[in-house]
């Protein structure tokens, strides 16, 4: 079977979650081009929209319309080549109709895991649990009339032994995108010792086809991207800790949270990252990933005592940011939770505080979409680091560990053979997380 | 002619253009350049009829039957006439061409013309729909998405291939800079508030042929625009009326018209032989020749339209269009300045205004009010041409122009 024949009829599980939703965008659109190639006129193509969630599946329609709406408008000059033949279609605005609703007509809304059952290739993006992962994978592996293949969107669970609990002798495959999938270029694959090459190849075609930014990450729970994220947050969660000993546990947190966006020219500080992944997200998968760890502890009880308070940030259903240690206004941060008060405190009254206990960035600083834009930012960042290094304050002190420990975790990724090489992880920073510069470097 | 007026050009460029916020519409802009010219003439009892030039409004705009807004620039227009003519893009000109038959014709002895043409209500890829009306309509199913730059860029490719690739996108590059760096100078154009350092570094980028057309980039294209211009159309009697001065006036020497077939495709993609018809025409209509002629408004819709236009009047010969930009004769201080607002490509394209645009920088530039933006007018040059097209070089109108004495 070749890759536009397993493409012919697919499921997306949890296609009306964040992810799962993303996934059924760009899924539809490759099966709705490569439904347009000549070869394949007349083939029937099946993308099965299947949630548990029924009353959240005609936001999803709605969803995909206007996204399908937004893809055709930009892929217009192929659009008018692929339609050609079709007399009936002569402006863009026909064309870009039409298009939308053969990506429309092709997908099918349903709450029936049974749906399912003829499909070649399942993505499955439901909620991080290892055991109804598993369970769900059984099944339909169980009642297919075919032999799926299966690529799961976890975040943290080992491939390798969700495969054997599921019974998929090697059909299993971690295609892990990021959030939201339609945006982000990254997507890490994940190989499980067993996991069949073909396989593989039909996923690296896949997401090739999708434009995506392929990294390979060897099967441990994490991978890279969450194996270097769950790290780097723990140390600004310690670091705020140890800051609280003497600073307001407020002001710790806004000090930092400084210190990750600003002196290291982030696109957003570490707890503002937190918050977007989300409190409890972010708990579940350090648990997830926790018992595979040797001499570590990935663990924080200060995570605990947020969600404990029903203080878990994440995304509202309109993509906007709820409150976590941050309070957002139009998705900037405007205040920071007290754990102790148990309440928002404006950003306004702490944040000369926070400055003068911090102490200037080097002098030449400049914001993280200046350095990103920057088409020398190797020179900048080995003179800003350099510039860091030499001076006294508090920000920098604490910035320039931050960066050593950023580096010494993404080392210990390759050291592991998590990733394979420095460059991959790099990559995976760069472009999952939107950081300007690796943090396997040579500055700090 | 007398009391010209251009509005913003708005579009993306702007700072005041935001693509969902609210913004000034057809009417608003008509009214706009109206009233300015109305204020300068002495108000609506001195004017015996307005001609708006307007493409396509019916579509952009879901609005028809332009001449009923003239009551609504002023109430003093009420019952007088008015009329609204079309020829796509050069649909300015030809209102200017209207007037000017009207005052020949000694029907009307003041004419308001308004240009006027509101685009930003859609989005590119729906817009190049309704620009393709410009062409012929049985020939959009196999045009491109982007229907006249994939004409424009037909043309540049045959002009390349002709002419050897690296000269002309060299000249295409600095024609985008010229257009630039002139916009840069008046604050109505849509690109005044450029301050990109490396113009050329844009201007020379490669085309993008999935995204976009073969042979052109972004940076080789006019802009999207909304905007109206106006200006008075008057007999000598009209001057009087209007209690103006001689030398806050321009002379119509003469102009020239000229129409290809809209259902056939140019017999020599490399040429612009209708606006070289056009052009002899003005010029035999004002008993000129190209030597005298100070400065230039060309329609230079596309970079390599505006290269083509100095082979079309016979500044440069045939192919050597590009040499010509190159050695700077263009430019701002070159032998024969071209597009000193930015023209279509710096100042912008709202396609029916662009005609009278084109005529109300003239007068400007040929009675010393053009500003920050003002250019030498030698003695020995005193003559200002303008050129109009409408589609790939069907409908053409110039005009030459001169500081009335
Ligand atoms: N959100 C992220 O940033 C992110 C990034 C990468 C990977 N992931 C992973 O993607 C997966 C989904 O995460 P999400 O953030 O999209 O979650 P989500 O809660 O937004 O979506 C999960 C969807 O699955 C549905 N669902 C739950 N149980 C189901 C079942 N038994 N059958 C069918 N549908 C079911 C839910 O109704 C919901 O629509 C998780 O494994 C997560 O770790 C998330």
């Amino acid at each position: 079977m070749d890759y536009a024949e397993r493409l012919q009829n697919v499921s997306v599980l949890g296609a009306a979650g964040k992810m799962g939703s993303g996934i059924l965008l760009l899924t539809a659109i490759e099966m709705a081009d490569l439904s347009l190639k000549p070869e394949n006129k007349g083939k029937h193509y099946v993308l099965n929209a299947m949630d548990v969630s029924g009353e959240a599946l005609p936001g999803l329609m709605r969803y995909l319309k206007a996204q399908v709406l937004k893809a055709a408008e930009k892929k217009i000059v192929f659009l008018r080549e692929a339609y050609a033949q079709r007399k009936d279609l002569i402006t863009n605005e026909q064309i870009i109709n039409q298009y939308i609703e053969d990506v429309l007509f092709m997908v099918r809304p349903t709450t029936l895991l049974e749906a399912t059952y003829q499909s070649h290739i399942i993505f499955e993006a439901i909620k991080e649990d290892p055991e109804l992962k598993a369970k769900i994978f059984r099944q339909i592996n169980e009642n297919s009339t075919v032999t799926p293949w299966f690529c799961t969107n976890t975040s943290s669970i080992p491939i390798g032994e969700l495969d054997k609990k599921a019974g998929l002798d090697g059909r299993l495959l971690g295609v892990h995108f990021y959030n939201p999938p339609a945006v982000q270029k990254l997507v890490e694959i994940i190989k499980a010792d067993h996991t069949q090459p073909d396989l593989v190849e039909f996923a690296n075609t896949f997401a090739k086809n999708l434009r995506k930014i392929v990294v390979p990450s060897a099967d441990f729970a994490g991978f890279i991207g969450n194996g270097h994220f769950m790290r780097d947050a723990l140390h600004g969660i310690h670091e705020a800790e140890a800051l609280s000993e003497k600073y307001p546990f407020t002001q710790a947190v806004c000090m930092i949270d400084k210190i990750t966006r600003d002196f290291l020219i982030r696109p957003m500080g570490i707890f503002q990252l937190i918050d977007y992944v989300g409190i409890d997200v972010c708990s579940y998968i350090m648990s997830v990933m926790n018992p595979y760890l040797k001499d570590e502890d990935l663990h924080s009880s200060l995570l605990h005592k947020m969600i404990d308070l029903g203080v878990k940030g994440g995304q509202n259903a309109d993509g906007s940011q709820k409150d976590g240690f941050l309070k957002y206004e139009k998705g900037r941060p405007v205040a920071i939770f007290d754990v102790n008060k148990k309440e928002y405190e404006p950003v306004s009254s702490l944040q000369h505080a926070c400055d003068v206990e911090l102490g200037d960035a080097p002098s030449s600083w400049k914001p993280w979409k200046a350095l990103v834009g920057d088409r020398d930012k190797d020179a900048f960042l080995k003179g800003y680091f350099a510039e860091m290094k030499s001076m006294d304050n508090l920000g920098s002190k604490l910035a320039v560990k931050y960066a050593r420990r950023s580096k010494e975790i993404g080392l210990k990724l390759v050291e592991d053979k998590v990733a394979f090489s420095n460059e991959d992880v790099n990559t995976v920073l760069l472009t999952g997380f939107f950081h300007a510069y690796g943090p396997i470097n040579e500055y700090v | 002619m007398i009391a010209g007026y251009n509005t913003i050009s708005m579009g993306t460029g702007r700072k005041e253009f935001h693509p969902k916020k609210p913004r000034p519409d057809l009417e608003d802009y008509i009214k706009e350049a109206g009233q300015a010219v109305l204020k300068m003439i002495g108000g609506a009892e001195k004017v015996d009829e307005t001609v708006f030039g307007n493409f396509i409004a019916s579509r952009f705009n879901q609005q028809g039957h332009i001449a009923g807004f003239a009551p609504y620039i002023d109430e003093g227009l009420r019952y007088k006439p008015s009329v609204r003519v079309e020829g796509a893009c050069g649909s300015g000109a030809l209102a200017l061409t209207t007037a000017m038959r009207s005052i020949l014709a000694e029907t009307a002895e003041v004419a308001l013309v308004v240009g006027v043409e509101v685009q930003n209500s859609v989005k590119a890829v729906y817009g190049a729909d309704i620009l393709a009306a410009a062409g012929w309509a049985k020939e959009r199913k196999t045009g491109h998405a982007y229907f006249f730059p994939g004409k424009f860029s037909d043309r540049a490719k045959a002009y390349a291939e002709k002419f050897g690739p690296e000269k002309p996108r060299d000249a295409m590059a600095r024609w985008y800079e010229n257009a630039i760096e002139n916009a840069r100078l008046c604050p109505t154009a849509q690109e005044y508030h450029n301050t990109t350092k490396d113009l050329i570094a844009c201007g020379i980028q490669k085309p993008n042929p999935k995204g976009f057309v073969d042979s052109l980039n972004f940076f080789d294209c006019s802009k999207v625009s909304d905007g109206a211009s106006a200006i008075a159309v008057v007999s000598e009697e009209g001057l009087k009326r209007c209690g103006i001065d001689k030398k806050d006036a321009v002379e119509i020497l003469g102009f020239g018209q000229a129409e290809e077939d809209i259902t056939k495709p140019p017999a020599e993609p490399t040429r612009l032989s209708t606006t070289k018809v056009a052009v002899q025409k003005a010029f035999e209509s004002a008993g000129i020749t190209k030597e005298q002629v100070g400065t230039v408004e060309c329609h230079d819709c596309f970079t390599i339209a505006g290269i083509m236009a100095t082979e079309a009047i016979g500044f440069a010969e045939y192919g050597k269009g590009a040499d010509f930009v190159l050695e700077g004769h263009t430019s701002r201080k070159g032998s024969v300045p071209f597009n000193t607002t930015g023209g279509l490509i710096g100042w912008g394209h709202p396609t029916g205004a662009t005609g009278v645009h084109q005529a109300v920088t003239l007068w400007e530039q040929l009675t010393g009010k053009a500003a920050g933006a003002q250019i030498d007018i030698q003695p020995e040059k005193p003559y200002g041409l303008s050129i109009n097209m409408g589609g790939d070089d069907i409908s053409v109108i110039s005009i030459v122009y001169k500081k009335a004495e």
